[in-house]
Protein backbone atom coordinates (compact mmCIF):
# COMPACT_ATOMS: atom_id res chain seq x y z
CA UNK A 1 0.00 0.00 0.00
CA UNK A 2 1.70 3.35 -0.80
CA UNK A 3 2.32 5.22 2.23
CA UNK A 4 1.45 8.53 1.02
CA UNK A 5 -1.93 7.73 -0.34
CA UNK A 6 -4.83 9.14 1.76
CA UNK A 7 -6.24 5.87 2.31
CA UNK A 8 -3.17 5.06 4.02
CA UNK A 9 -3.04 8.01 5.65
CA UNK A 10 -6.56 7.75 7.52
CA UNK A 11 -6.35 3.62 8.19
CA UNK A 12 -2.93 4.86 10.20
CA UNK A 13 -4.77 7.42 11.93
CA UNK A 14 -7.26 5.40 13.00
CA UNK A 15 -5.75 2.49 14.15
CA UNK A 16 -3.73 4.59 16.06
CA UNK A 17 -6.22 6.76 17.91
CA UNK A 18 -8.24 3.79 18.56
CA UNK A 19 -5.51 1.97 20.32
CA UNK A 20 -4.28 4.80 21.63
CA UNK A 21 -7.87 5.60 23.29
CA UNK A 22 -8.60 2.04 24.10
CA UNK A 23 -5.13 1.80 26.29
CA UNK A 24 -5.81 5.21 28.28
CA UNK A 25 -9.40 3.90 28.88
CA UNK A 26 -8.04 0.56 30.30
CA UNK A 27 -5.32 2.75 32.48
CA UNK A 28 -7.90 4.88 33.34
CA UNK A 29 -10.66 2.87 34.80
CA UNK A 30 -7.82 0.05 36.08
CA UNK A 31 -6.56 3.01 37.81
CA UNK A 32 -9.86 4.48 38.65
CA UNK A 33 -10.70 2.82 42.57
CA UNK A 34 -7.46 3.45 43.76
CA UNK A 35 -7.23 7.34 43.04
CA UNK A 36 -10.67 7.87 44.02
CA UNK A 37 -9.54 6.12 47.38
CA UNK A 38 -6.00 8.42 47.42
CA UNK A 39 -8.09 11.60 47.23
CA UNK A 40 -10.81 9.89 49.80
CA UNK A 41 -8.10 9.85 52.31
CA UNK A 42 -6.56 12.67 51.53
CA UNK A 43 -9.22 14.55 52.33
CA UNK A 44 -9.68 12.76 55.73
CA UNK A 45 -5.62 13.48 56.41
CA UNK A 46 -6.36 16.94 55.93
CA UNK A 47 -9.32 17.09 57.96
CA UNK A 48 -7.46 15.08 61.15
CA UNK A 49 -4.18 16.79 60.80
CA UNK A 50 -5.98 20.15 61.63
CA UNK A 51 -7.01 18.50 64.95
CA UNK A 52 -3.72 17.87 65.92
CA UNK A 53 -3.71 13.55 64.50
CA UNK A 54 -1.43 13.30 62.06
CA UNK A 55 -1.26 10.37 60.67
CA UNK A 56 -0.19 8.03 57.82
CA UNK A 57 -2.88 8.33 54.44
CA UNK A 58 -3.29 4.51 55.48
CA UNK A 59 -4.53 4.44 58.91
CA UNK A 60 -7.07 7.41 58.65
CA UNK A 61 -9.90 5.35 57.79
CA UNK A 62 -10.10 4.35 60.75
CA UNK A 63 -8.89 6.72 62.54
CA UNK A 64 -11.67 9.33 60.87
CA UNK A 65 -13.64 7.48 62.37
CA UNK A 66 -13.09 6.97 66.00
CA UNK A 67 -12.22 11.05 66.05
CA UNK A 68 -15.36 12.22 63.72
CA UNK A 69 -18.69 12.28 66.14
CA UNK A 70 -20.45 14.49 63.36
CA UNK A 71 -20.90 15.35 59.99
CA UNK A 72 -22.97 18.31 59.36
CA UNK A 73 -24.43 19.88 56.08
CA UNK A 74 -25.46 23.32 57.19
CA UNK A 75 -28.00 25.83 55.35
CA UNK A 76 -27.01 29.34 54.94
CA UNK A 77 -29.66 30.29 58.03
CA UNK A 78 -27.48 27.69 60.31
CA UNK A 79 -30.13 24.70 60.33
CA UNK A 80 -28.91 21.26 59.26
CA UNK A 81 -30.01 19.84 56.31
CA UNK A 82 -30.24 15.82 57.09
CA UNK A 83 -30.82 14.48 53.80
CA UNK A 84 -27.15 15.84 52.38
CA UNK A 85 -23.75 13.77 53.64
CA UNK A 86 -21.08 16.47 54.57
CA UNK A 87 -18.32 14.29 53.24
CA UNK A 88 -19.64 14.12 49.75
CA UNK A 89 -20.09 17.67 49.24
CA UNK A 90 -17.81 19.10 46.79
CA UNK A 91 -17.33 22.68 47.60
CA UNK A 92 -15.89 23.58 44.61
CA UNK A 93 -19.43 22.80 42.92
CA UNK A 94 -21.34 23.91 45.86
CA UNK A 95 -19.95 27.40 45.98
CA UNK A 96 -21.06 28.08 42.27
CA UNK A 97 -25.22 27.19 43.24
CA UNK A 98 -27.22 30.48 44.52
CA UNK A 99 -26.08 30.95 48.50
CA UNK A 100 -29.59 29.66 49.57
CA UNK A 101 -29.50 25.84 47.82
CA UNK A 102 -25.76 26.12 49.33
CA UNK A 103 -24.80 23.39 51.72
CA UNK A 104 -21.75 23.79 53.91
CA UNK A 105 -20.12 21.26 55.35
CA UNK A 106 -18.88 20.79 59.24
CA UNK A 107 -17.08 18.21 60.98
CA UNK A 108 -18.00 17.72 64.72
CA UNK A 109 -14.56 16.18 65.96
CA UNK A 110 -14.21 14.96 69.50
CA UNK A 111 -9.93 14.42 70.70
CA UNK A 112 -9.07 14.04 74.58
CA UNK A 113 -12.87 14.79 75.56
CA UNK A 114 -12.69 18.08 73.97
CA UNK A 115 -15.55 19.06 71.19
CA UNK A 116 -13.55 20.54 67.64
CA UNK A 117 -15.33 22.17 64.77
CA UNK A 118 -13.40 21.24 61.42
CA UNK A 119 -14.76 24.01 58.38
CA UNK A 120 -13.54 23.24 54.83
CA UNK A 121 -12.33 26.02 52.99
CA UNK A 122 -11.95 26.33 48.81
CA UNK A 123 -11.27 29.40 47.42
CA UNK A 124 -8.74 31.53 44.58
CA UNK A 125 -5.19 31.72 44.54
CA UNK A 126 -2.66 32.75 41.77
CA UNK A 127 -2.69 30.31 39.05
CA UNK A 128 -5.72 27.92 40.10
CA UNK A 129 -7.90 26.72 43.15
CA UNK A 130 -6.39 26.58 46.80
CA UNK A 131 -8.48 24.72 49.56
CA UNK A 132 -7.72 23.35 53.30
CA UNK A 133 -9.16 23.00 56.27
CA UNK A 134 -9.62 24.95 59.75
CA UNK A 135 -10.45 23.87 63.33
CA UNK A 136 -12.23 25.43 66.27
CA UNK A 137 -11.95 24.68 69.39
CA UNK A 138 -14.91 24.80 71.60
CA UNK A 139 -15.62 27.95 72.13
CA UNK A 140 -16.13 28.99 68.39
CA UNK A 141 -13.10 31.38 68.03
CA UNK A 142 -9.85 29.83 68.75
CA UNK A 143 -8.31 27.89 65.83
CA UNK A 144 -7.01 24.76 66.74
CA UNK A 145 -4.83 24.14 63.54
CA UNK A 146 -5.32 24.70 59.71
CA UNK A 147 -3.93 22.74 56.50
CA UNK A 148 -3.85 24.50 53.32
CA UNK A 149 -3.30 22.91 49.52
CA UNK A 150 -3.65 23.92 46.47
CA UNK A 151 -3.50 22.67 42.82
CA UNK A 152 -0.81 25.19 40.91
CA UNK A 153 0.77 27.64 42.99
CA UNK A 154 4.06 29.02 42.55
CA UNK A 155 6.91 26.42 43.72
CA UNK A 156 8.66 28.14 46.65
CA UNK A 157 6.52 30.91 46.84
CA UNK A 158 2.99 30.42 47.33
CA UNK A 159 2.62 27.11 47.19
CA UNK A 160 4.49 27.45 50.49
CA UNK A 161 1.08 27.39 51.74
CA UNK A 162 0.58 23.72 52.92
CA UNK A 163 4.10 23.89 54.32
CA UNK A 164 3.89 23.18 58.21
CA UNK A 165 5.64 26.72 58.99
CA UNK A 166 2.60 28.70 57.31
CA UNK A 167 -0.29 26.33 59.02
CA UNK A 168 1.50 26.81 62.05
CA UNK A 169 1.18 30.21 62.16
CA UNK A 170 -2.83 30.05 62.59
CA UNK A 171 -2.54 27.67 65.71
CA UNK A 172 -4.11 30.25 68.61
CA UNK A 173 -4.99 32.90 66.55
CA UNK A 174 -8.77 33.97 67.24
CA UNK A 175 -11.87 34.66 64.67
CA UNK A 176 -13.55 37.09 66.85
CA UNK A 177 -13.40 40.03 68.54
CA UNK A 178 -15.71 40.15 71.24
CA UNK A 179 -18.61 39.42 69.05
CA UNK A 180 -17.57 40.86 66.18
CA UNK A 181 -16.74 38.59 63.21
CA UNK A 182 -12.95 39.69 61.99
CA UNK A 183 -11.64 36.28 60.64
CA UNK A 184 -8.01 35.99 60.59
CA UNK A 185 -5.76 37.80 57.96
CA UNK A 186 -2.27 37.06 56.06
CA UNK A 187 -0.47 39.92 56.20
CA UNK A 188 2.13 40.90 53.96
CA UNK A 189 5.26 42.18 55.95
CA UNK A 190 4.28 40.02 59.23
CA UNK A 191 2.66 40.84 62.32
CA UNK A 192 3.35 40.72 66.01
CA UNK A 193 2.68 37.47 68.53
CA UNK A 194 0.27 39.72 69.94
CA UNK A 195 -2.22 40.20 67.07
CA UNK A 196 -4.43 37.26 67.31
CA UNK A 197 -5.97 38.03 63.76
CA UNK A 198 -2.98 37.60 62.08
CA UNK A 199 -0.22 35.92 60.34
CA UNK A 200 3.01 36.32 58.36
CA UNK A 201 2.36 36.25 54.40
CA UNK A 202 4.84 34.40 52.03
CA UNK A 203 7.31 37.07 50.74
CA UNK A 204 7.07 37.04 47.27
CA UNK A 205 3.49 34.67 47.36
CA UNK A 206 1.32 37.80 47.79
CA UNK A 207 -1.62 36.60 46.00
CA UNK A 208 -2.05 33.55 47.05
CA UNK A 209 -1.44 35.04 50.72
CA UNK A 210 -4.51 37.72 49.53
CA UNK A 211 -6.32 34.36 48.78
CA UNK A 212 -5.93 32.80 51.51
CA UNK A 213 -6.98 35.70 53.75
CA UNK A 214 -10.11 35.92 51.33
CA UNK A 215 -11.10 32.43 51.31
CA UNK A 216 -10.88 31.95 55.16
CA UNK A 217 -13.16 34.85 55.36
CA UNK A 218 -15.77 33.36 52.86
CA UNK A 219 -15.95 30.50 54.07
CA UNK A 220 -16.16 30.86 58.00
CA UNK A 221 -18.53 33.40 57.51
CA UNK A 222 -21.24 30.97 56.52
CA UNK A 223 -21.21 29.43 59.76
CA UNK A 224 -21.55 32.10 62.18
CA UNK A 225 -25.08 31.42 62.00
CA UNK A 226 -24.96 27.86 63.24
CA UNK A 227 -22.55 28.71 65.93
CA UNK A 228 -24.96 31.50 67.63
CA UNK A 229 -27.89 29.08 68.10
CA UNK A 230 -25.38 26.31 69.32
CA UNK B 1 19.05 -4.10 7.00
CA UNK B 2 21.95 -3.27 8.85
CA UNK B 3 25.47 -3.92 6.78
CA UNK B 4 27.38 -5.40 9.37
CA UNK B 5 26.47 -5.96 12.94
CA UNK B 6 26.85 -3.01 14.88
CA UNK B 7 28.39 -3.45 18.71
CA UNK B 8 25.88 -2.81 21.71
CA UNK B 9 27.88 0.06 22.71
CA UNK B 10 30.05 0.37 19.32
CA UNK B 11 32.03 3.84 19.74
CA UNK B 12 29.29 5.57 17.49
CA UNK B 13 26.62 4.75 20.09
CA UNK B 14 28.35 6.01 23.22
CA UNK B 15 28.46 8.85 21.68
CA UNK B 16 24.49 9.18 21.55
CA UNK B 17 24.83 8.64 25.39
CA UNK B 18 27.23 11.36 25.67
CA UNK B 19 27.34 13.75 23.63
CA UNK B 20 23.79 15.04 24.57
CA UNK B 21 25.30 15.54 28.09
CA UNK B 22 28.04 18.29 27.11
CA UNK B 23 28.55 19.40 23.39
CA UNK B 24 24.73 18.32 22.35
CA UNK B 25 22.79 19.80 25.18
CA UNK B 26 19.37 20.00 24.46
CA UNK B 27 18.69 22.96 27.03
CA UNK B 28 22.63 24.64 27.15
CA UNK B 29 23.51 24.32 23.25
CA UNK B 30 20.30 23.78 21.33
CA UNK B 31 18.43 25.67 24.25
CA UNK B 32 14.59 23.47 23.64
CA UNK B 33 12.77 22.99 27.22
CA UNK B 34 13.88 26.34 28.37
CA UNK B 35 9.70 26.68 29.82
CA UNK B 36 9.99 23.87 32.12
CA UNK B 37 13.48 24.67 32.90
CA UNK B 38 12.32 27.75 34.71
CA UNK B 39 9.01 27.29 35.97
CA UNK B 40 10.22 23.73 38.14
CA UNK B 41 13.81 24.52 39.43
CA UNK B 42 12.92 26.85 42.04
CA UNK B 43 13.40 23.41 44.46
CA UNK B 44 15.60 19.91 44.33
CA UNK B 45 13.02 17.54 44.27
CA UNK B 46 10.66 18.76 42.13
CA UNK B 47 13.37 19.07 39.41
CA UNK B 48 14.26 15.78 40.12
CA UNK B 49 11.00 13.86 39.41
CA UNK B 50 10.13 15.76 36.60
CA UNK B 51 13.60 14.77 34.90
CA UNK B 52 12.68 11.16 36.20
CA UNK B 53 8.98 11.45 34.45
CA UNK B 54 10.73 13.19 31.20
CA UNK B 55 13.27 10.46 30.84
CA UNK B 56 10.54 7.85 31.30
CA UNK B 57 8.28 9.72 28.74
CA UNK B 58 11.10 10.42 26.04
CA UNK B 59 12.75 6.70 26.45
CA UNK B 60 8.83 5.33 25.94
CA UNK B 61 7.86 7.70 22.76
CA UNK B 62 11.75 7.64 20.92
CA UNK B 63 11.25 3.60 21.27
CA UNK B 64 7.68 3.90 19.81
CA UNK B 65 8.05 6.28 16.93
CA UNK B 66 11.32 4.15 15.91
CA UNK B 67 9.50 1.08 15.72
CA UNK B 68 6.79 2.30 13.76
CA UNK B 69 8.85 5.11 11.99
CA UNK B 70 8.69 3.07 8.29
CA UNK B 71 4.83 2.94 8.99
CA UNK B 72 4.10 6.68 9.31
CA UNK B 73 2.68 8.34 6.52
CA UNK B 74 4.72 11.45 6.50
CA UNK B 75 2.22 14.32 6.13
CA UNK B 76 0.41 13.48 9.37
CA UNK B 77 3.80 12.21 11.21
CA UNK B 78 3.66 15.32 14.02
CA UNK B 79 -0.05 14.66 14.72
CA UNK B 80 1.17 11.12 15.09
CA UNK B 81 4.01 12.20 17.39
CA UNK B 82 2.43 14.24 19.43
CA UNK B 83 -0.57 11.63 20.08
CA UNK B 84 1.75 8.82 21.14
CA UNK B 85 3.75 11.49 23.88
CA UNK B 86 0.38 13.45 25.17
CA UNK B 87 -0.92 9.05 25.58
CA UNK B 88 2.50 8.25 27.01
CA UNK B 89 2.12 11.39 29.49
CA UNK B 90 -1.44 10.87 30.70
CA UNK B 91 -0.45 7.16 31.05
CA UNK B 92 2.58 8.62 33.08
CA UNK B 93 -0.01 10.99 35.67
CA UNK B 94 -2.90 8.17 36.30
CA UNK B 95 -0.25 6.03 36.96
CA UNK B 96 1.47 8.49 39.51
CA UNK B 97 -2.43 9.40 41.02
CA UNK B 98 -2.92 6.26 41.71
CA UNK B 99 0.23 4.72 43.17
CA UNK B 100 2.76 7.42 43.84
CA UNK B 101 -0.03 9.92 45.35
CA UNK B 102 2.23 12.17 46.47
CA UNK B 103 4.82 12.39 43.97
CA UNK B 104 1.44 13.27 41.59
CA UNK B 105 0.89 16.25 44.02
CA UNK B 106 4.46 17.90 43.81
CA UNK B 107 4.40 17.72 40.17
CA UNK B 108 0.99 18.82 39.60
CA UNK B 109 0.70 20.90 36.46
CA UNK B 110 3.84 20.13 35.27
CA UNK B 111 3.52 16.55 34.28
CA UNK B 112 0.84 17.37 31.84
CA UNK B 113 3.47 20.09 29.85
CA UNK B 114 5.73 17.39 29.23
CA UNK B 115 3.67 16.96 26.44
CA UNK B 116 4.82 20.22 25.03
CA UNK B 117 8.27 19.77 25.92
CA UNK B 118 10.20 20.32 22.89
CA UNK B 119 12.60 18.57 23.57
CA UNK B 120 10.87 15.17 22.70
CA UNK B 121 9.21 15.80 19.86
CA UNK B 122 12.82 17.30 18.82
CA UNK B 123 14.16 14.13 19.33
CA UNK B 124 11.30 12.13 18.20
CA UNK B 125 11.70 13.70 14.97
CA UNK B 126 15.04 14.71 14.68
CA UNK B 127 16.54 11.18 15.54
CA UNK B 128 13.57 8.47 16.63
CA UNK B 129 11.94 8.94 12.37
CA UNK B 130 15.77 7.96 11.20
CA UNK B 131 17.17 5.28 13.05
CA UNK B 132 16.32 1.78 14.78
CA UNK B 133 14.73 1.67 18.65
CA UNK B 134 18.15 0.44 20.14
CA UNK B 135 19.92 3.77 19.00
CA UNK B 136 16.43 5.64 19.47
CA UNK B 137 16.46 4.19 23.56
CA UNK B 138 20.26 5.41 23.93
CA UNK B 139 19.48 9.01 22.46
CA UNK B 140 16.78 9.23 24.48
CA UNK B 141 18.96 8.24 27.75
CA UNK B 142 21.33 10.83 26.63
CA UNK B 143 18.67 13.69 26.05
CA UNK B 144 16.66 13.32 29.08
CA UNK B 145 19.92 12.97 30.98
CA UNK B 146 21.10 16.62 29.90
CA UNK B 147 18.23 17.83 30.45
CA UNK B 148 18.39 16.84 33.86
CA UNK B 149 22.04 17.77 34.55
CA UNK B 150 20.71 21.56 33.81
CA UNK B 151 18.00 21.13 35.40
CA UNK B 152 19.76 19.75 38.81
CA UNK B 153 22.43 22.52 38.83
CA UNK B 154 20.27 25.21 38.26
CA UNK B 155 17.87 23.97 41.02
CA UNK B 156 20.45 23.21 43.17
CA UNK B 157 21.73 26.80 43.37
CA UNK B 158 18.37 28.04 43.30
CA UNK B 159 17.05 26.18 46.36
CA UNK B 160 20.58 26.89 47.99
CA UNK B 161 21.01 30.56 47.87
CA UNK B 162 17.21 31.10 47.08
CA UNK B 163 15.50 29.67 50.49
CA UNK B 164 18.63 28.18 52.25
CA UNK B 165 17.90 24.79 51.84
CA UNK B 166 18.66 21.44 49.91
CA UNK B 167 15.83 19.22 49.33
CA UNK B 168 14.27 20.85 51.90
CA UNK B 169 16.81 20.57 54.51
CA UNK B 170 18.39 23.44 55.88
CA UNK B 171 21.66 23.51 54.83
CA UNK B 172 22.92 27.17 56.09
CA UNK B 173 21.39 26.92 59.54
CA UNK B 174 18.48 27.92 60.91
CA UNK B 175 17.23 31.25 60.80
CA UNK B 176 15.23 32.73 63.82
CA UNK B 177 13.37 35.77 64.10
CA UNK B 178 16.90 37.82 65.87
CA UNK B 179 20.31 36.80 64.75
CA UNK B 180 20.69 35.25 68.35
CA UNK B 181 17.77 32.85 67.52
CA UNK B 182 19.89 32.14 64.42
CA UNK B 183 22.40 29.28 63.40
CA UNK B 184 24.66 28.63 60.92
CA UNK B 185 24.89 31.51 58.28
CA UNK B 186 22.21 33.16 59.81
CA UNK B 187 23.65 34.07 62.88
CA UNK B 188 26.13 36.37 61.03
CA UNK B 189 23.36 37.94 59.45
CA UNK B 190 22.92 36.29 56.34
CA UNK B 191 20.00 36.70 53.68
CA UNK B 192 18.20 34.62 51.53
CA UNK B 193 18.19 35.95 47.89
CA UNK B 194 14.53 35.89 47.46
CA UNK B 195 15.54 37.38 44.20
CA UNK B 196 16.38 33.57 43.20
CA UNK B 197 12.99 31.95 43.77
CA UNK B 198 11.65 34.44 40.46
CA UNK B 199 11.75 32.71 37.33
CA UNK B 200 14.18 35.55 35.74
CA UNK B 201 17.04 34.33 37.78
CA UNK B 202 16.28 30.78 35.99
CA UNK B 203 17.23 31.99 33.22
CA UNK B 204 20.25 33.84 34.47
CA UNK B 205 21.65 30.59 36.15
CA UNK B 206 21.04 28.64 32.46
CA UNK B 207 22.78 31.48 30.95
CA UNK B 208 25.83 31.51 33.49
CA UNK B 209 26.13 27.66 32.90
CA UNK B 210 26.58 28.24 28.78
CA UNK B 211 29.01 31.10 29.60
CA UNK B 212 31.27 28.44 31.95
CA UNK B 213 30.31 25.78 29.46
CA UNK B 214 31.19 27.65 26.22
CA UNK B 215 34.91 28.51 27.81
CA UNK B 216 35.60 25.28 28.67
CA UNK B 217 34.59 23.62 25.91
CA UNK B 218 36.37 24.04 22.25
CA UNK B 219 34.09 22.72 20.67
CA UNK B 220 31.69 25.07 20.91
CA UNK B 221 33.35 28.09 20.67
CA UNK B 222 32.61 29.55 16.97
CA UNK B 223 35.62 30.69 14.64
Amino acid sequence: MNRNSNAYTFLFAIILVVVVAGLLAFVSEGTKEKRAMNVKLEKMQSILSTIGVDVSREECGVLFKKYVKQELALKADGSIDANIKAFDINLKHELKKPVNEQRFPLYVTEKDGKKNYVIPLYGAGLWDSIWGYMSLADDENTVIGASFDHKGETPGLGAEINQSWFEDQFKGEQIMEGSKFVSVKVVKGGTPESNKHGVDAISGGTITSDGVTKMIEERLKRYLAYFKNN
Amino acid sequence: MMAEKEALFSQKNRRLLIDPLNDDNPISVQVLGICSALAITVQLKPAIVMSIAVMFVLIASNVIVSLIRNLIPGRIRIIVQLVIVAGLVIIVDLILKAYLYDVSKELSVFVGLIITNCIIMGRLEAFALGNGPWKAFLDAIGNAGGYALILIVVAFFREVLGSGKLLGYEVLGHKGKTLIDSTGLYSFGYENNGFMLLSPMALIAVGVYIWIQRSKNRKLIEA
